[in-house]
């Protein structure tokens, strides 16, 4: 069953998912993985928070990934993220020109991540939002989230996701505003005030 | 009290009686592991408990997640695919090569896009501080593979077969030989963190993060296959493994492709 046939669809079927463990540490953060936003870029913004469990915990483990678009609502096609060096294998950090739109954090020992990345653009009908994709030992299958920044209430409240949310519910997909281009954004894996999660189907 | 294979084999067996049950009154095959599933404990603090809130990507497409991140030549050196050539010395243990190809939900090649690997040492030993199992280190071996897949969506790396490794979810619980595996499609929703094994391992029907895939079909393609044409004479032994990306893709981007 490892080589799939696609002659017919039905046969073409999902290889599962698995946790991505506690040992990713050494493979998959890379160097510059939270600097996003290009340097000194007028729209940079500072985007934290903690990863928690069911019992209010910080997750020491857990890995972040961001992905969104430019200030002008466009998704980024440029590659990058993790340039490297070809001669020491080592990575170099973005080139801080440039705007791929991924980023990847893994939390600290604190529980704590953080990224600078630029202000995202509206899409479509959509209040504007970077994509989160949380990973963690013992999250058998990775879960998405959104990230809105707060300050447009006329396009949080036509959003055709948060119009749908009870309020409550709805608040944990809005970082809060701490002043200086900075937002806190606590992802809650469980329990009270948990994070709304995302299943894309079609 | 002290928390036995019996103990763990007893919820693993429960586990799949109640997805059974499941199929059987009309449930759907479930091709992923659930969340909340206990004989794995790490899980049970770290599931959501409110169900996920749909959203359907055909009425948007406008939606973030319907792109996917790019990545190219400047993310990669020449041989993150070896992992048998990134130090001085050869690495200890049985040289593999691991190929196959990556693809989306209609069979169609992904193109260009990054899969990533990392693993233990053939000892099961990660070259990771936290790492408490006391097997050796292998100076000569760090673990850690990229790569692009091709045109034909393949993707092929030279690595050492890992070692099985014990870990402490329960007395005696020892995870079978596997290569973890991250994967980007062309969309964002298609993203997948998985784990592939080797053929016939006795250690499978033990292992609660593997019956976590409750549906045995499925959880039959996360096991490559030997494949002979993939050994390398005087070199290496090959496995196939072809990966299949799951969440809806953009198909208004996918005409010819």
């Amino acid at each position: 069953m490892t080589k799939i046939d696609t002659s017919g669809p039905e046969n073409v079927l999902p290889t599962p998912s698995h946790t991505v463990g506690p040992f990713y540490g050494y493979a998959l953060p890379f160097r510059g993985g939270n600097d996003i936003a290009p340097r000194d870029h007028p729209d940079t913004v500072t985007v934290h928070g903690y990863v928690l469990d069911g019992a209010g915990a910080p997750l020491p483990d857990a890995l972040v990934e961001l992905w969104g678009p430019g200030p002008d609502g466009r998704m980024p096609t440029t590659d990058g993220s993790m340039r490297r060096d070809p001669a020491s294998g080592d990575f170099l950090g973005r080139n801080g020109v440039e705007f791929t739109g991924f980023g990847r954090i893994q939390t600290d020992a604190n529980g704590h991540w953080y990224a600078h990345t630029l202000r995202p653009g509206a899409r479509g009908g959509n209040a504007p939002y970077i994509s989160v994709c949380v990973f963690a030992r013992g999250l058998l299958t990775h879960l998405f989230t959104r990230i809105h920044l707060p300050g447009d209430d006329a396009a949080l409240a036509a959003d055709p996701l948060l119009s749908r949310l009870a309020p409550e519910r709805r608040d944990t997909l809005i970082a809060a505003d701490e002043g200086n281009g900075t937002y806190r954004f606590d992802i809650r894996l469980q329990g009270e005030n948990e994070t709304v999660f995302l299943e894309f189907h079609r | 009290m002290t928390l036995t294979q019996q103990d763990i084999d007893a919820e693993i067996a429960a586990e799949r009686a109640a997805y059974e049950k499941r199929l059987a009154d009309g449930g759907p095959v479930e091709h992923h592991p659930r969340r909340d599933y206990a004989p794995y404990r790490s899980s049970v603090l770290r599931h959501p408990k409110q169900p996920p809130v749909a959203i359907d990507v055909s009425k948007d497409p406008e939606l973030v997640e319907l792109s996917s991140p790019a990545f190219g030549e400047r993310d990669i050196t020449e041989t993150d695919n070896d992992l048998t050539r990134q130090h001085t010395g050869e690495p200890v243990g049985e040289r593999i090569t691991v190929s196959g190809r990556l693809l989306d939900r209609g069979g169609r090649p992904v193109r260009g896009q990054l899969v990533e690997i990392w693993q233990a040492n053939s000892a099961g030993r990660y070259a990771h501080r936290r790492e408490q199992h006391d097997a050796p280190l292998d100076p000569n071996f760090t673990g850690v593979g990229r790569t692009l897949t091709d045109d034909d969506g393949f993707y092929r790396f030279t690595t050492i077969r890992p070692g099985p490794y014990p870990w402490r979810n329960h007395v005696n619980a020892w995870r079978p030989a596997h290569i973890h595996f991250s994967l980007f499609g062309t969309a964002f929703t298609q993203r997948l963190v998985t784990q592939m094994y080797f053929p016939n391992d006795p250690l499978f029907p033990y292992d609660p993060i593997l019956q976590s895939v409750t549906d045995d079909a499925a959880r039959q393609r996360l096991v490559a296959t030997y494949d002979h044409s993939l050994s390398v004479p005087e070199f290496s032994l090959g496995y196939h493994w072809d990966i299949v990306l799951d969440g809806p893709g953009a198909t208004w981007i996918e005409e010819g492709r």
